[in-house]
């Protein structure tokens, strides 16, 4: 007997604790974010394909066309072509194509570029419906940015 | 006259009451929505109108549209009959309720008794919906909620009991107009009366929410287990009569509560009683009733029947003693 109404009012007053939860939950931020008009920010160490950082002066992509990153990469998803610069110093980047398809984010060429001209971009919602797509045009999609 | 007279008062409650059925139905379903959102620091329904407010229109437009399937083998009008047979003594039950001093369809004698006996036709109507749809789960939760039902109805009728031997009568308007003052003449606490007054309203509020097949009790459905129980086989409106019909179950047993514990239609001050107040405090409830939902998990089904008949039973009948010392000594 004694047990019992024990019982009864130790149950009782958890469920008294777990309404109390439930209704400071009804007064906190909620925690999900309204998807289609808000997105989340990514946090700093995300990794999302690769992309060209710019000069902040001249808003040019900083890649010299060393080809460092294009031998670094173990799937060989990175081609880059360059021509001599019109002022006869250095090369200009003219194309450089990134196959997402193969790429599995290693981060090798992001380690292996000396100029910091590449870095992971935050970039979360890809979705391709045909294999063409995943080919990213980074020079196209940098110009795009800036 | 006086025959049209009566005509235009049946009509006139008939639309309202109906009007009442169809609000409360759709808006507590998006403040069960909304509600238990919030309660899980979710956003709930946004998109359609402000605030997701258009919503339970947009709800009824694709329920009303749904194609209604009749599986195999079903017992057709059975299968039919059991919606309406749930949702229609509940929608009778409203006729005798009083929002106000003046606002009821009806002023029966037995107006408690008449609620009591209609809302005993809910697990009928859920009983032959499962029985007709054909399907095991439905069987299962059907046979289910019947025990459910009889185990939660009898500590309600003890309760109700000891109420009605304080009151002395079955008439809802007096039972209201008994309460009037201040809160402290609610029969909530009315302590000199009966102590266990407020275990009363309490255990009262539990069997409500066994009753009306509500989380934690919610065996009817239980989609963990029995993909949705009775309403397995239903499709579109169908089950749409089914949803009114359990909001409108709430909305019922939270007036009944109102009327017997917390003073219907009084004031807590003893200020400009109204039906504004009623209405107030039968939402507090109807809130209390999702708030319990979306905080507790459902029940296992052996505990669900040990709580009946080993707690609250007991102590609804000790407390039918207490009371009737409490009348005989005091």
């Amino acid at each position: 007997m004694r047990n019992t109404i024990q019982e009864i009012i130790s149950g009782a007053y958890s469920l008294a604790v777990g309404m109390k939860i439930t209704i400071c939950n009804l007064f906190r931020p909620t925690v999900t974010l309204h998807y289609p008009h808000e997105s989340a920010t990514m946090p700093a160490r995300f990794r999302g394909h690769v992309e060209l950082a710019c000069d902040p002066e001249t808003g040019k992509p900083k890649c010299v066309v060393c080809m460092a990153c294009q031998r670094a990469c173990p799937s060989g998803c990175i081609s880059l072509d360059g021509q001599k610069s019109e002022s006869g110093k250095g090369k200009v980047l003219t194309a450089y194509s990134l196959d997402f398809s193969l790429c599995s984010l290693c981060g090798l060429c992001v380690e292996s570029c000396k100029f910091d001209a590449l870095r992971f971009s935050k970039q979360y919602n890809l979705a391709f419906t045909r294999r063409e797509e995943c080919t990213f045009n980074l020079l196209e999609r940098a110009q795009v940015k800036k | 006259m006086e025959f049209v007279l009566e005509i235009a008062r049946v009509v006139l409650y008939v639309v309202g009451i109906l009007a009442f059925v169809g609000f409360n139905a759709s808006y507590l379903v998006l403040l069960e929505r909304k509600g238990s959102a919030r309660f899980q620091l979710r956003h709930g329904p946004t998109e359609v109108g402000p605030f997701g407010l258009i919503q339970p229109v947009a709800d009824a437009v694709k329920l009303l549209c749904k194609q209604i399937l009749i599986p195999k083998n079903v017992d057709v009008i059975l299968f039919f009959m059991a919606p309406i047979l749930v949702l229609l003594p509940a929608i009778l039950c409203m006729v005798t309720i009083p929002f106000g001093a003046t606002i009821a369809a009806r002023n029966f004698n037995l107006g408690l008794l008449m609620v009591f006996a209609f809302a005993a036709f809910n697990v009928f109507g859920i009983l032959i919906g499962g029985w007709a749809s054909h399907n095991k789960y439905a069987n299962l939760a059907a046979a289910r909620v019947v025990a459910q039902n009889i185990a939660y109805e009898i500590p309600t009728l003890l309760i109700v009991v000891a109420v009605v031997m304080v009151t002395g009568t079955f008439n809802l308007q007096e039972i209201v107009a008994q309460q009037a003052g201040g809160f402290w003449r609610w029969n909530i606490l009315r302590l000199d009366l009966n102590p266990l007054q407020p275990v009363a309203f309490l255990m009262y509020f539990i069997c409500l929410l066994a009753e009306t097949n509500r989380a934690p009790f919610d065996m009817v459905e239980a989609e963990s287990e029995l993909v949705a129980g009775a309403y397995t086989e239903y499709s579109g409106m169908t089950f749409g009569v089914f949803f009114m019909a359990e909001y409108t179950n709430i909305v019922l047993g939270c007036c009944v509560a109102t009327v017997l514990f917390l003073g219907g239609w009084q004031c807590p001050f003893g200020l400009v009683p109204g039906p504004h107040w009623f209405l107030l405090k039968m939402y507090a409830l109807c809130f209390t009733v999702i708030w319990v939902r979306w905080s507790f998990p459902r029940v296992q089904f052996y505990n669900l029947l040990n709580l009946s008949w080993k707690i609250l039973i007991p102590v609804s009948l000790a407390n039918i003693i207490l009371t009737a010392l409490m009348l005989k000594v005091f």
